[in-house]
């Protein structure tokens, strides 16, 4: 067994780097586990409503989170991904590689992208199935693609690619657009962009890259030929570890205001809980008030 | 010393990471932007059989994504 840990942080998105600087600067002696770093707001085109910045990349953004993470010599282990958490008296973690041990515990996993869950996604995916518009959009300059969903990532996903491919399908599954009108209006202003309203992708398919979708309107199935399908229909929360974590229907972590979870000493924070609204500054924020939390929590125990 | 080239757009944090990694690594590489360059673009699909971004060739083995640990095992790091 490892040794055990004041804090261990699971997650490096806005929520975890922000914890892990504030318990720094409490002297904890904490780890962070995570995936990858900066989370959803790697993958984020523009951003204008992140205080003290009228504008910043998500790339940038990532970029100063993991800069200002690294002044403080925290330790951090990438590509790990939590498997189970189990409290004895002190909090277990188990990844697909090792255990870990800690006083306490703060949950900053995050959502990922919700899947399409058809014939060929899974086959296809970086092979034309993409979920980054900003990261793999130009890889498809020229090509016809498709987006699949019709709210605010659908619609942003929309205008980074309707300047460079030659058409654009945004295939959505209700009667008209959703996401703000001000993006809808710039989506629907490109000629090379066709809305399908009351659609859904059913099938994916094509020889070693994406070569088509298949298309259901109100009942009625087509081919459509595409290079490109870029998923866009909404996240899901990354709880599915092993625990014995109270959970609301969609799957997030349930959290009273100080951050703190059914069970004592282990924290959650940031868009894995049921925090409302979901936002970088608000995800940062709660992962400061989770570090305070957990902090008092550990002075308390001593 | 090794031959490294990396395939990325600007926008992708991953790309911008593994570009990090790489001058902080002081390896040296040369960067191409595929979203400058179409027949780029084309020989990282070619290359790598996929379309995501980013990837790395060095000297014909490819890793797709930033994969730190295997850029070590290659680069013995």
């Amino acid at each position: 067994m490892n040794k055990t840990y004041d804090l261990i942080i699971v997650g490096a998105g806005p929520t975890g780097i922000t914890a892990s600087i504030y318990a720094a600067r409490k002297g904890m002696d904490s780890l962070v586990l995570t995936g990858d770093i900066g989370g959803q707001t790697a993958w984020s085109g523009d951003i204008e409503n992140y205080i003290g910045y009228q504008f910043i990349t998500g790339t940038e953004l990532t970029a100063k989170f993991e800069e200002h993470m690294k002044k403080y010599g925290i330790e951090v282990r990438e590509n790990e991904e939590i498997t189970e958490i189990r409290k004895n008296d002190d909090i277990l973690i188990s990844t697909g590689k090792e255990e870990y041990q800690a006083k306490t515990v703060i949950i900053a996993s995050g959502k990922r992208s919700r899947l399409l869950d058809v014939p060929g996604e899974d086959e296809f995916r970086s092979k034309g199935v993409a979920y980054c518009a900003t990261c793999d959009g130009p890889l498809f300059a020229g090509k016809d693609v498709a987006i699949v969903g019709g709210g605010n990532s659908a619609l942003e996903a929309a205008l980074q690619m309707a300047k460079i491919v030659n058409q654009l399908y945004v295939v959505n599954n209700t009667s008209e657009l959703g996401g703000d009108a001000v993006v809808r209006d710039k989506v629907e202003a490109f000629s090379n962009v066709t809305v399908l309203n009351n659609s859904s992708v059913t099938a994916i398919s094509g020889e070693a890259f994406v070569e088509r979708i298949e298309v259901e309107t109100s009942g009625e199935k087509k081919d459509i030929a595409v290079q490109g399908v870029f998923v866009e229909i909404g996240l899901i929360p990354n709880s599915e570890f092993k625990s014995d974590l109270k959970k609301n229907a969609w799957g997030e972590i349930e959290v009273n205001f100080r951050n703190e979870t059914n069970i004592p000493g282990i924290f959650a924070a940031g868009d894995v809980t049921n925090v409302p609204e979901k936002q970088i500054i608000i995800a940062a924020g709660e992962g400061a008030k989770a570090a305070l939390g957990a902090f008092r929590y550990l002075a308390k125990r001593k | 010393m090794k031959n490294v080239k990396v395939y990325s757009t600007p926008t992708c944090s991953h790309c911008v990471r593994l570009k990090q990694f790489l001058a902080d690594s002081d390896i040296e590489f040369e960067n191409i932007d595929v979203s400058q360059d179409q027949a780029a673009a084309q020989e990282l699909v070619a290359k790598s059989g996929q379309m995501g971004v980013p990837m790395l060739d060095i000297e014909g083995e490819i890793i797709v994504g930033f994969d730190k640990d295997k850029i070590v095992a290659i680069l013995g790091l």
